[in-house]
């Protein structure tokens, strides 16, 4: 597959190295001359711009909060005047005020050609129809993919999120060939696809590129089967930059490049902030440093993941992050292990008709944690006979218990009664009061 | 020989029941025989009926999980030792029942009970040895 910015795609890693350096150095002096905040957080530390003089020298600054970004609320954090900024987006504020990023024209046109990259990576060109289901409007999704699709040269139809029916027959009619969409609203596409009778195999769909939300190669294997399509993996947040930080190439489909001309990386340990050795894992941890309304120094992404710096065989240089295992706040403790969501969806998407479609009740009930895994009974998995059934949700127990260490309820539930998603999928719902 | 018999899932939750049998009034589907199996979480309602695809695709359009199996309709002496003559003669060739549950009309002067046996095969031959009569599906929709 041919790269949309091949040169830079394919620097030779000592290149790449010393532009990162150059161009973090030159990215410290302008924060700490611009942005009273991180003038603060350097002294505080004892360290000075002219500390900085390379990669090796990241570690002595000190870390972004997503907290620090919503205490300077709405537009603190900006390094240039606000009439130099052509955009706005903000990350849902469940708790308290959303997190505000800006992006001057020179930024959108980076972010641009960052998400052209991605499309490209998933052998996207410009013949091809880009479904853009990721919503549209404060949410980086929508606007990000569709400014990278026609970086490309593609055509995109945006229809954002919801009512599923009306997108697929856009796709019947207008022959999309790429999707992008949260995993678990191609799931639901899919799922409707099924009610409506239509066959994923009469569609053009070739490609889909999920993001937004931790998701298990197990459901990659659902929505690939069940679309027919191949499923690929992006990343992004909008405190980084939105979608397109990262992508998963065609040609490897293990791992997502780092587009790290313009990112910097790192893995640390989540208690310790020390930073660890590619391939362990650990909390992702990112520097933007070619942004200019809104750059980021160390930013704690609260992703956990780990690097791979092994090469791959599509030729792009840039190292490469496995999937999100999860998040560090998503992360449950039941009675002292940890859990994420992700890895109970591993569990149950490895027995045989088990539909990606779940939910977990975490619970106090005197001082004990419990929690209730929800799984909706489909066809494949339902029987006359209660044996079969309890039998069933023996097994879902017995392997959770067995593979993550913790003891469960299981509860079959009826189709549909846990809610679709048409963003981002609820997978917890915790009702202890702490 | 066999019967088709549609089960349906149900989530411990107050109505539900209401609701399988209000799907299939609406299609004006007329229930033979039925009977609910119930867990502390989850019930599965078996049921016979006349229209079985019919009422399948009604059920299914209303939201629920619906299986298909094959029971056999059995008549049985309505007389003391009646039920036991019919399961020793199973017990000798060694096939298990699963559930039953009874008929509600009377065929004749014998009872009708719906079996769900592990090899439905095998339960066939062994009551057709002992002399035992299977209902079809037109007979005991006729009932």
């Amino acid at each position: 597959m041919p790269m949309f910015d091949e040169k830079s795609e394919s620097m030779p890693r000592a290149e790449l190295g010393k532009l990162q350096s150059e161009r973090l150095s030159a990215l410290i002096g302008r924060v700490y001359e611009k942005v009273p905040y991180y003038r603060e957080q350097m002294d505080a530390n004892g360290v000075r711009p002219a500390d900085i003089r390379g990669i090796d020298d990241i570690s002595r600054l000190p870390f972004t909060y997503k907290d620090d970004l919503r205490k300077n609320y709405p537009f603190g954090l900006f390094t240039v005047p606000l009439e130099e900024v052509v955009r706005v987006h903000a990350s849902s504020g469940t708790t308290g005020k959303p997190t505000v990023v800006g992006y001057t024209s020179g930024d959108i046109k980076t972010w641009a050609g960052l998400m052209a990259r991605s499309i490209a990576a998933a052998g996207g060109t410009r013949k091809d129809m880009v479904h853009n289901a990721y919503g549209y409007g404060l949410f980086t999704g929508g606007l990000g993919a569709h400014y990278g699709g026609e970086a490309l040269g593609a055509t995109v139809i945006p229809v954002s999120g919801g009512n599923t029916k009306r997108q697929i027959m856009l796709m019947q009619d207008f022959g999309s060939t790429v999707l992008l969409s949260t995993p678990s609203y191609a799931l639901n596409i899919a799922e409707v696809m099924a009610e409506m009778g239509v066959d994923p195999k009469s569609l053009k769909l070739k490609v889909g590129i999920f993001g937004a939300e931790p998701w298990s190669d197990n459901m990659r294997e659902e929505i690939e089967k069940k679309l027919d399509l191949v499923a690929l993996n992006i990343y992004g947040l909008s405190e980084v930059m939105g979608p397109g930080v990262s992508m998963e190439c065609l040609e490897g489909k293990n791992g997502l490049h780092i587009f790290e001309d313009h990112f910097i990386a790192e893995i640390i340990d989540p208690e310790t902030g020390e930073q660890l050795p590619y391939g362990e894992m650990g909390e992702l941890v990112f520097t933007t440093i070619t942004k200019e309304a809104f750059p980021v120094v160390r930013y704690r992404t609260k992703d956990i993941t780990r690097l791979m710096p092994e090469p791959c065989k599509c030729g792009r240089t840039h190292v490469r992050m496995d999937r999100i295992q999860g998040r560090t706040d998503d992360m449950l403790i039941i009675r002292g292990v940890n859990l994420f969501p992700t890895q109970v969806e591993h569990v149950l998407m490895g027995i045989e008709g088990v539909e990606p479609h779940y939910q977990l009740v975490v619970d106090r009930k005197g001082s004990l944690d419990t929690i209730e895994v929800q799984v909706e009974v489909s066809e494949k998995i339902f029987s006359d006979e209660v044996k079969v059934l309890e039998g069933l949700s023996k097994r879902i127990k017995g392997e959770i218990k067995d593979l993550l260490g913790v003891s469960c309820s299981v509860k079959l539930v009826e189709p549909k009664t846990i809610a679709r998603s048409e963003g981002k999928a609820k997978r917890v719902i915790d009702n202890r009061k702490i | 020989m066999k019967v088709e018999q549609i089960s349906v899932f149900l989530e411990n939750k107050s109505g539900r029941l209401a609701e399988v049998t209000d799907v299939l009034a609406r299609a004006d589907i007329n229930l033979r025989a039925l009977s609910l199996a119930d867990t502390a979480d989850f019930g599965i309602l078996r049921l016979i009926v006349k229209e079985t695809e019919r009422a399948k695709a009604v059920l299914r359009d209303g939201g629920f999980t619906v299986g298909k199996t094959e029971v056999l309709a059995v008549e049985v002496p309505d007389r003391p030792g009646g039920m036991a003559g019919v399961l020793a003669a199973l017990g000798e060739s060694e096939v298990n029942v699963e559930y039953m549950y009874a008929f509600v009309q009377k065929s004749g002067e014998h009872a009708v009970i719906i079996f769900r046996f592990d090899d439905i095969d095998r339960a066939i031959e062994a009551l057709r040895e002992k002399g035992v009569r299977i209902l079809t599906g037109e007979e005991v929709c006729a009932l």
